[in-house]
Parts: C-alpha cells; structure tokens; sequence
C-alpha cells in the first residue's frame, strides 16, 4: 500500500518539480519513453510515460516496457524509494537481485538520474560579487581557489581570503615570540596559472582520429605521432571504442587492453583517477599499469629497512614537528630539500612563512644540494654542494667524524638502535674492505671540502638539530632518484639514529609538515578511492567504504605491467618489477612478472592523459613504443593534445576540474599521504563548483567513461544511477562536514575551514614517544597490529622494534646486492666511476621537479608560466627549456648565456636554452624535468627534441634491479652547442629541421 | 586623502612569479573597460621580477626584484601623452587610458623605469594600473600582493604624509632614483640587488689535515680607512655586503689568537668570493 503510494506520488513529484524549475523542464523533453516499476511477483505495478516532456503513469504490470525495474517485495520497494535513499540498503538490494533495472543502459540511467535530480533542482551555487560575477570555488594541485565567472567565462582566480565566518587560526609561541599564519590560503604557480590552461589553444576540443588510422583496414602504427588528425564525432569515436574494446577482448582474451595513467590528475575526490579511472578500468577488466613509488623510491626501496614505516612507503612520522622546531631546535639542515619549489607537493607556499619564522629566530641553516636551490637563496646559510649521486659518501664521512670524536648520542645508540657496531665497523674501515670513510676520502668521491665536513658534522653533533631530509623535508623526495638513492635515503636514518631523533629540537622536518592543525577531522583524501569502490588498489576500504556505502569493483584481470618496463613489455613481450605493496616491509620483494600467467599480451592501449615522455626515463623508449605494431590500437582520453597524446589513434576530449563537479580537501591525498594536510596551515575543504561548461565538445573523464560503459552495458553500474553532482553529495555526507554546516551553506559558499587543534591536544611530536622509550602515540594508524614484534604500539616496525643499522630485512631478503643489510657505499652505476662513459659525457645531468610547473601541468598548452624565465626562454619565438651550466663548463664549450645547445648521450638529444649560473656546480648540467611538450626535430623516437624532454636522456635501469625504482639522477651527458639539426649524436645533422634529412640520422641511430 | 602605495622586500622575494601570474590572469582574456584592455597572451610582464645573482660558488646569493609601473607623483608618461591619456588619480593611482592612449607608441620611451609595454594587436600602451578596477569594486589590495606567498609585496593605503615616516623608519629606496620620478612603489634591502659583496674563507692546517676556522676578525678596509669588521663562521666564512660596484681596492685584514695576520687586497667589480685563506700558526 505504501509502495503504491509512492509510486503514484512519483509521478506528481516529476511534475511539480518540472513546474517549478525549467531546468528539470528541459531534463524531461530528452527522451521519450516507459519505464515500469514492479514488485518482482507483478503484485504490483505502475508504468510511468515520458512523452514529449510531460510525465503520466498508470497502475498495473505490463509486458512492453522500455525498462522494467522489479522490487523483491512491497515492503522492500517502499523502503528503497522513501526519501531520504539509504544507499547501504539500496546497494544490498541490488547485490541480492532484490532490485533490478533491465532494459537499455542509456534508459535505466537517465531516469535513475532524474529521480534523483528532483531533490536537487531547487540548490544554488555561488556567491555574487561586483561587476554581475559570481564567485565559486575549487581546488587545484596547488591550493584552493576562488573562480570569479561572468556570462559562462572565467574572469580570475585567486586564493581565499577567509572571512569572518570562518574558523580561526593557531599560534604557536617559541622563544617569546608569537606566531600566527595569515587568514588565507596560499597557491602555487601552477595553480594560479590555471585560467591560461583552461583556455588554451592545446585544448582537445573534439573527438579526433589520426588520419591513417582505418580500424577497418591498414592503422598505420608506425605514422603515430607524425599522421595528424582529422574531427571525428563522438557517436564515431565511441563506436570505434567500443568495437575495439570487444574486438580485442573476443581475439585475445583477457589482458589484452592495458590502462595507463600518470601519477597526478586534476583535483577531487569524484572524478580522480583512483576513484572514476578505477571503477572504469576494473569494469572493463584492463591490464593495470603498476606504478613505481616515484615520490619516494630510495625511501621505499631503501630507508623503510632501517625504520619500518612501509604504509608511507618509508617516510617518517610527520606530527608535531613545526612546533617543536621553532621552540627547539638550533639548526635545520636541508638535505636534497627544497621546499621553495617542491611545495609539499600540494601545499602551496603553506611552510614558507614558518621557514621565514625560523630565519627571524636565527635558526641556522645549512644547505646540502648539487645546486644552489631556492629554499637555500631565499633562505641563506651555507651551501654545500656534492656531486649528484654522491650524497651517500658524504653521509658516511660525517659519520666518521662523529664515531672518531664520540660526538653522537650514545644512551640513544645503545638503547634505541640495533647493529651499531658492524656500522662503526664499517665506517672506520675495520671491516673486510678495510676503507676508513674519512672526509678526506669522501671529499674526493663528492667534491666537497673535507673541512666542509668536518664542521658540518662537528655543528650539527653539537646543536640541536632537524634534518630536512628531502623534498617533504619529514623525508620523501629529494635525493632519493638516481643510483644511490636508496643509499642516501637509507643514510639519512641512519644520522638521525646517532644524534637522537625525537628528542626536542632533534628531529627530521623543514617547517614544511607537523603543523598544530585538527588532525582528526574526517575528509577523504582522493587516494580513498572516491566512488571507485576498488577496495584493492585504493584506500577505500578503510574508512570512505564504510561511510559512503557503494557498490564494489574489481578487476578481474590479475595482469599488471610495471610503468618504468612498459615499453620493453610492449616491444620484447616481457618484463619484471616490484609492487608497491604497503602491508609490509617484505611487500616489495615479491616480483611481477610480464605477462602474468595465462593472459594475453597487451594489444591495446588506452591512455590516460600524456607524459611519460616528459617524466619516465629514458622516453625515447615510449615512443618506439606507440610506434609499434605490437599495439593494434591506442585511445588517449586527455584534456590537451600534448606529449604521447600525440601518438594515439583516436583521442577522447576530457575537460579540466573547472568544467565539471567534484569535491576535494586541499593537499589530502589519503593513502599513504596520510595527514598531509598537516603541512597547512589551514585545513580547506571545498566544493569544486563547475563553474563554466565543458569547452567544445569535451567532456569530464566521469561522464566519458560513462558514455564508454553504456556501450558495454556497465552505464548503470558504473554511476550506480547518480550524476557527478549527486556523488559529490554523498562525499560530502560520508565526511565530517554535515557535523559543521549545512550542505546548502556550504554548496553556496563553496568552502569550509577546520578549526584548528585547541593547544592542549595538539598531537605529540613525532618519535619522541620512540626516543622516551613509550608507546607510539601520534594519530597514524600504523603499522599494522601485526607487525608489532610483541605489544601493540610497542615499537617501530622492524624486527627488532629499533632503528637498525644493519637492517634484518635486507639480511632476510639476502636476494639484492646493491642493498646490502649494512648501507655500504657503492658508487652510482652511471657517474664519475663510470670510466669510458664519463670520457665520452663528462657531465652530470641534475633533474629535479620543475618549479613553476606541476610534473607537465602548466607546462606547455600556451600557458602564462612559459613566459617566466625561469621556466622557459623564448627565443626567436620558441619558448625552450632551460639547461643551467657553470660559468666554467661553459666557457670550455664556448657556451653564452641565452645560445641554443644540444643535451646529449647515447638514448637522446634536448635541445634547450643555456643558463650560464654560478648555482651549479662544475661539471654537472642543472634541467629541471617534465616537460609537457615533446617536439622531436626529426623523426619521433630517433631524432633530438626541441620540446625539452630532458628524460630522452636518463637512464632506464632500475636503482637496484632487484627494485621497480627510477634512477633519473645518475646519467652523463655532453652538451654543445646546437647546430640546428636533428642528430642525436655528437655534431652536425645531416640536414637542418628535415624529418627526411633526419630520417638518415634514424638509421644511423637504429644500428647502436 | 590616502592614497596606494606598493612596498617590496627584496630580502623576501623568492621568486614564486605570482604577482606576474596574478598580472596574467587578470588581464589576459579580460577586458576593464576604462582601466585596461587585454594584455597579450605572450610577451608582456608588467609585473616585471628581474633577478640578480651575486658572488662565485661556494658563496652565491641571489636577489630578485619586482618591477613594475611605479605610480610615481612626477610621473613623465603624463606630461608625453596626448589627449590626456594618462590621469593620475587622487588615490595615486596612474592609468593609461586603453582608448585615449590609441596610437601613442611614444609613451613606451617615455617612461625612463620601462613599465609601459606596447599592445602590436591593439595599438596602445599598456602596464600594470595597481588593479585599480579591482580597488574601486572595493578589493582591499591589488592581486600581487594578495598572492604573494612571502609578504616581499604589500600595499599600503596611507596619507603621504604617513609614507614619508614609513619610508623613514624602514629605510626604503626607489628603484632608479636617478629619474627623480617620485615614484609610490618603494624599495627595501635593494642593497641585496644593486650592491657587492666581498666574502671568503678562513681555514687552518694542523697535523696536515686543513680545517675551517671559525671566530677570525676580519676588517675590511678603504685606503686604510676602516670601514667595516666581522667575524668568520663555523664554515670560516665572512662576507661585507653593501659595497658598490666598481668602487676600485679594498684590504681585508684577518687575524686570530696563535696565527699569523693575512692581509689580502680585493678590486672590486662586482660581487666577489675571494676564496680560502690559510692562516699560519705563530
């Protein structure tokens, strides 16, 4: 009875909200057709028509629906479609065939979408302000933002000032002073030049296939990157999709439709790539691609051995420690750490204003980097500068110093550390390789004075002091990519192990993180999965599962192709790497192996935006790669036709985080970012509000893929009946916020700041709790229980519960000599030692994070941040990368500021503008990496790139080849300068900007 | 009557570009009818930060400095417009007129601190008018200083008479005083950008193993004038900044307790790290 109440209530509903609102109007003149709801017994029924945008229904069961939906009983049907939906009971019924839609997916989608769009046909969005502009709000990978619109276009974008209504601000008092952050949010380059990437000329507006791309007939694999493209439309481009998917799936089986994607998307909790590209690339059972901890490698690979920490993949603690800083400690050593350009990675300019407390407090400060980096100009102290790759040796001479002078922590070594006396062992060179690791001897490996190391290692025992280990400076990042990354990583443990780390004013940390915010306020960072439901590879299962119950998805295809081998596995037909696999620290030992029993061999591919060129080493590889005949078919779904976009046959158009809806907490990632968000001074969590509509044709990657899964009839289950819009409802709802404010106020407002900690609960200080010998007590959830040796919270997550010198995992694992249980040095594989090489490349090439970009975000696409130049040169009308070069070094090459020169080696050729700079150090070529623009002069693959590619040039090989590790940082170059031709080699080019004069260098290149 | 005024730290400039790509967003695809029209997508920085990097490796530093319209009081680009193209307003505020400057490519040269850009596409002189649009719809400051991470940047809203004791106390400079512009954007520790250091390293032998040497007092002199002294650092270092270019010969004159004095003589072109000096025992 109730059910059938409800039933006929529907229909009136449709029509008064029809009445009320025009939108809704228009929503019901799309289709024409019947749906019938039922009670699986047809006990009872009703039909509703829509008809040339009217609604009506009738009672009773009929056979001639366009879509049926059936409820196991009455009672169940009611209770499924009374206001407000309780999700969890809904998704039961559907797991139980208790509720069930049949009929075409478009149908059973459009009027689930409907039904819901009723409860929100009446929401406003948006704050109007001067000059007829509306203020929205969203985030970027950058910071928060305001986006002021006017008739459809975005005027500006600013970070947000807080106003009255907001929460308040914390203070920190140290050293009789008081601190303060000021009331708004901070944004980083990349962020602020948003509006200029939106409207770009490089914008995919339109479906498009390259032009001798005939699925049908000759694809022409090898002309990807060089045919073009002509317009197709949508209705083509998803028929080719759709049959290819099919076709592929039908002739090879499973495996054979590899997914790809980059390490970064554009911002939110719903429409990510761990949350909408999961969901889809499970629905479709692709072959994932298995990405390598690229933001920690040596710290995952390596320092996880010595302290435990696998769920941050090796990363330390990172509570407490802004406060404990600037009241403690005497000196901050900033190690391979440079917070100025890095930002945390999402946390805009949030730290600088701490490191400029410290400054103001005479905090000394110690800068140690191949390259006088940012942090270390604006910041001041001394510069210390080894050879790249080298940091490892330097390491172990300060070590030296402090065993033969007594001046580390000796209560601390003997009670919270293991194996101290193989290491001193070691060091002294009382072991079998009997090498004393002086600063004499160090010195000569990294070309920094003994004396430098001498009083380093002397000031550094006698202050308190925080090691900035590392771009996060609460270690990750930093030297942690090349060779000896995993050494360095290792290394830095190790340090702080001797002089007490968690002792006040001792510990790792820059200012950057361990800010005194509310760190138990509940927002899902986007690595829980969004409404993935992919409770394998995202951390959905943890909290975000449960709060927002949705329906699960997982792949059935146990194939996975390692990132850094994908052109080998694609081209040789195999490869090996290691997980990612943050349970444990044996996690990573277990390899993978390409292809995985039983499956298919990768035939297609489909691509998720376009830079490996610009940031996997040695790139050239990943073109070879699109160009061959191995994958029959290559679909990028990409918001700019840029890098590897460039190469696929068919490009879907996606729209940026401003063309769409979403929601999302600045700088929380989730996952093993866990409490990132400490590094802010304020916690903002905002409304991504779609604040214009999709340029051209374009569409959000959650509507593509939607489009996709309705050809495949997934529609329904991939958007479980809800819009974008409904699902950023239901983030909202599963957070904390509802406790806070209304979803009215903050839809319209757009944001909302969490209080911050009262001071009296502010969580502990990272390690002290380990340093005073007692039970962990800052607020991460791990290890897991499990891996506590004997109590719970008793200890770290190694064997012995102690920092281990000599590490008992490694010694378990007995399988990689280039990581021995003890961090013994060996030098890079690619570098100084390396003789011949280096012979013929005697330089060094440094590549570290772009400053102004975000990996190949704001890069390229026309964007306001080519004109800083400090970013790129524009030269003759070309804007150029920029290779940072010793005055000496340059003068040898007869190289001036500003000239054209050629980057080279045996894998590549970059063409860029030189910088000549006293930063860098002799010997050595400073180009930061990620270049959005791939532009080989000749042909793709084969030929120099005038894009600014700089990994044309790096190494492939794996850190360690027992790791899935990048080793960007250890690769020799030569530089010269440009002829204006394509070779990749030493010299002249046969012909100037010819792809046929070029074509001779390809051969010549071919035949290495 | 208040009137706007810019204040720019050089020591708290890091070079984060955002008062450029704050200069970008708001003007690029924008137009303020009667403040300003488009700025072209490439090529124009009227928010100009020019950088200035001092000294040899292992001692280097770098200045940046922000540039851009300066507002000033004497401001030659009104005196060289016609048809009254460019105002100055009550509030201090200089605009070009996007109509009334059509055509009047003369303004470019004539402002002596290089502020004013020329619009190829539109025909008219264009450059950074403090946001005045911004300020009248009653922004409390301009974008650049809003989006500076640092506060290098901040604008003030004060009687001239309030600038004057603020230009006093925190002693500001003007970029290029030589113009006599009067300009309202204001300068401090420029020293960073347009004066020398003179810098090395003091270091010991004993037992045949080099050391820094730490607390050495080094004098710098000037035809036997004393003008500054200092002490080394941990690392031995010193450093005597706000010297001025080209300003010929110096003496540095080191000493510590149980070594022989050094005296070193400098010439002085621009910033110098005069490198490791070893000090003899007694």
């Amino acid at each position: 009875m109730k059910f059938a109440f409800i039933l006929y209530g529907l229909q009136w509903a449709l029509r008064i909200t029809a009445l009320r609102y025009p939108m809704f109007r228009a929503r019901l003149k799309e289709k024409d057709f019947s749906v019938q709801i039922r009670v699986a017994d047809n006990s009872m029924g009703r039909t509703f028509i829509f008809k040339g945008g009217r609604v009506s229904s009738r009672s009773g069961v009929r056979q001639d629906c366009d879509v049926d939906i059936s409820v196991k009983s009455a009672e169940l049907g009611a209770e499924l479609m009374m206001p407000p939906v309780d999700h969890l009971k809904r998704i039961e019924a559907i797991k139980a065939f208790s509720l069930m839609a049949v009929g075409p997916d478009e149908l059973v989608s459009w009027f689930s979408e409907t039904v819901y769009m009723m409860q929100r046909a009446g929401w406003t969005w948006g704050t109007p302000v001067a000059n007829g502009e509306t203020r929205y709000v969203n985030n970027t990978n950058g910071g928060p933002v305001f986006v002021y619109q006017k008739a459809g276009k975005i005027v500006r974008l600013t970070p947000i000032d807080f106003d009255d209504d907001d929460a308040g601000t914390w203070t920190i008092n140290a050293r009789g002073k008081e601190f303060t952050p000021p009331r708004k949010s901070s944004i980083s380059p990349h962020g602020l030049a948003s509006k200029s990437i939106v409207y770009s000329k490089e914008r995919n507006l339109y479906p498009m296939k390259r032009v001798d791309f005939d699925p049908n007939g000759d694809r022409n694999p090898q002309n990807r990157g060089v045919s073009g493209y002509e317009r197709i439309s949508w209705e083509e481009a998803l028929n080719i999709v759709e049959a290819e998917i099919k076709r592929v799936n039908r002739s090879y089986g499973p495996g054979a439709i590899l997914a790809a994607r980059s390490s970064h998307h554009t911002w939110g909790n719903v429409g990510y790539y761990i949350s909408a590209y999961n969901r889809f690339t499970n629905i479709i059972g692709a072959t994932q691609t298995m990405l390598n901890p690229d933001s920690w490698e040596g710290w995952y690979w390596g320092a996880m051995h010595h302290y435990g920490h696998s769920m941050r993949n090796g990363a330390a603690e990172i509570y407490g420690q802004v406060e404990d800083c600037l009241q403690e400690a005497e000196m901050i050593v900033f190690w391979a750490s440079d917070p100025e350009v890095t930002n945390g990675v999402y946390g805009s300019f949030e730290g600088t204003i701490r490191r400029q407390w410290a400054q103001e407090l005479g905090i000394k400060m110690v800068h140690i980097d191949p390259y006088l980096n940012e942090t270390a100009a604006f910041m001041g102290g001394k510069w210390i500068a080894p050879r790249p790759s080298t940091s490892p040796a330097l390491a172990q001479a300060i070590t030296h110093v402090w065993m033969t002078e007594g001046l580390y922590d000796k209560e601390y070594v003997q009670n919270r550390t293991t194996g101290f006396d193989k290491w001193q062992d070691y060091i002294l060179g009382n072991d079998e390789e009997g090498v004393a690791r002086t600063p004499e001897w160090a010195a000569d490996e990294t070309g920094v004075p003994a004396r430098d190391i001498r009083a380093l290692a002397r000031e550094w025992a006698s202050k308190k002091t925080y090691l900035a280990a590392g771009s996060m400076g609460t270690t990750l990042g930093g030297a942690c990519r090349s060779a000896t990354g995993a050494q360095w990583a290792r290394a830095m443990i190790c340090l702080m192990a001797m002089q007490g780390l968690g002792k006040p004013g001792i510990n790792f940390g820059g200012l950057q993180f361990g800010a005194p915010i509310d760190y138990n306020f509940y927002f899902p960072g986007y690595a829980e999965g969004g409404f993935s439901g992919d409770l394998q590879n995202s951390g959905n299962a943890i909290s975000l599962y449960q709060r927002m119950p949705h329906l699960i998805s997982m792949n059935p295809t146990q194939q996975a192709v390692p990132r850094l081998k994908m052109p080998e596995a694609i081209m040789d037909g195999k490869a090996e790497g290691y997980p990612i696999d943050i349970r444990s620290i044996e996690g990573q030992f277990f390899p993978v192996n390409y292809p995985s029993p039983g499956h298919s061999k990768v035939k297609m591919m489909y691509k998720y935006g376009g830079s490996y060129i610009g940031t996997q080493p040695d790139s050239n590889r990943y073109v070879k790669m699109y160009q061959s005949d191995e994958l029959e078919c290559v679909i990028a779904q990409a918001i700019w036709h840029e890098g590897e976009v460039k190469f696929a046959d068919i490009i879907l158009p996606a729209c940026t985080n401003f063309e769409r809806w979403d929601i999302g907490e600045w700088a929380n990632p989730g996952g093993y970012g866990y409490d990132w968000v400490g590094q802010l001074n304020h916690r903002v969590i905002g409304i991504q509000h779609k604040a214009i509509d999709p340029l051209g044709e374009s569409k959000s990657d959650f509507e593509i893929f939607h489009a996709v899964c309705k050809r495949l009839g997934h529609g329904a289950y991939f958007t479980e009946g809800l819009t974008e819009l409904d699902w950023v409802k239901r983030v909202f709802d599963a957070s904390d916020l509802p406790r806070h404010i209304s979803w009215k106020k903050f839809l319209k407002k757009g944001y909302f700041v969490v209080p911050p900690e009262p001071e009296a609960s502010r969580p502990k200080t990272s390690y002290r709790w380990f340093a005073e010998g007692r039970k962990k007590d800052v607020p991460e959830p791990h290890p897991l229980p499990g891996s506590y040796g004997e109590n719970f919270l008793d200890g770290l997550q190694t064997q012995s519960g102690k920092i281990e010198f000599e590490s008992n995992s490694l010694k378990r694992y007995g399988n990689d000599p280039e990581r021995p249980p003890l961090n013994k040095y060996i030098p890079a594989w690619e570098g100084i030692h390396t003789s011949d090489l280096f012979k013929k490349f005697p330089l060094q090439l440094f590549s570290p994070h772009a400053r102004y970009s975000f990996h190949t975000k704001g890069d390229g696409k026309d964007s306001a941040i080519n004109d800083i130049t400090d970013h790129r040169r524009e030269i003759d009308g070309y804007f150029y990368w920029i290779a940072r070069i010793s005055p000496s070094d340059a003068a040898d090459r007869g190289i001036e500021e500003n000239n054209l020169v050629k980057l080279y080696n045996d894998r590549g050729a970059v063409i860029c503008a030189a910088h000549v700079t006293e930063r860098v150090r002799p010997g050595m070529i400073h180009s930061r990496q990620a270049s959005a623009v791939y532009d080989p002069i000749g042909k793709p693959g084969y030929s120099a790139d005038r894009g600014g590619c700089i990994n044309n040039l790096t190494p492939n090989r794996t850190q360690s080849l027992k790791t899935h590790s990048a080793a960007y940082n250890s690769c020799l170059i030569e530089v010269e300068l440009w002829d204006g031709g394509s070779n990749i080699g030493h010299g002249a080019a046969e012909a100037n900007n010819q792809i046929a004069g070029a074509g001779n260098a390809l051969e010549t290149a071919g035949q290495d | 009557m208040k009137k706007w005024n810019l204040l720019i730290d050089v020591a708290k400039c890091h070079n984060s570009q955002n008062c450029f790509l704050s200069v970008a967003d708001e003007y690029q695809g924008n137009t303020h009818p009667g403040y300003a029209a488009e700025m072209p997508r490439h090529g124009h920085r009227w928010i100009d930060t020019k950088k200035k990097e001092r000294g040899q490796a292992p001692m280097v530093d770098v200045a940046y400095v922000s540039t851009m319209c300066m507002h000033c009081d004497d401001a030659p680009c009104i005196f060289a417009a016609k048809n009254n193209a460019v105002k100055k307003r009550d509030d201090g505020i200089v605009i070009i007129d996007p109509k009334l400057s059509k055509g009047q490519k003369h303004l470019v040269d004539a402002c002596p601190h290089g502020a004013i850009w020329w619009n190829e596409e539109l025909e008219i002189p264009q450059h950074w008018n403090f946001d005045a649009h911004l300020l009248d719809n009653g922004w409390k400051e301009p974008r650049c200083a809003q989006a500076c991470p640092t506060g290098a940047l901040k604008a003030l809203h004060v009687e001239d008479s309030e600038m004057e004791k603020i230009k006093e106390e925190q002693n500001l400079e003007e970029f290029n005083p030589q113009f006599k512009t009067k300009p309202r954007v204001h300068y401090k520790n420029l020293h960073l950008y347009n004066k020398c250091f003179i810098g090395g390293t003091v270091v010991f032998v004993e037992n045949a193993t080099e050391d820094c040497l730490e607390d050495a007092n080094i004098v710098l002199k000037k035809e036997d004038e004393k003008l500054d002294e200092v002490k080394s650092d941990t690392f031995g270092e010193f450093k005597f900044d706000g010297l001025d270019p080209n300003s010929g010969s110096y003496q540095l004159e080191i000493t510590h307790d149980g070594f022989l004095g050094l005296s070193v003589e400098v010439e002085l072109e621009e910033s110098i790290y005069t490198g490791v000096h070893t000090m003899q025992a007694r």
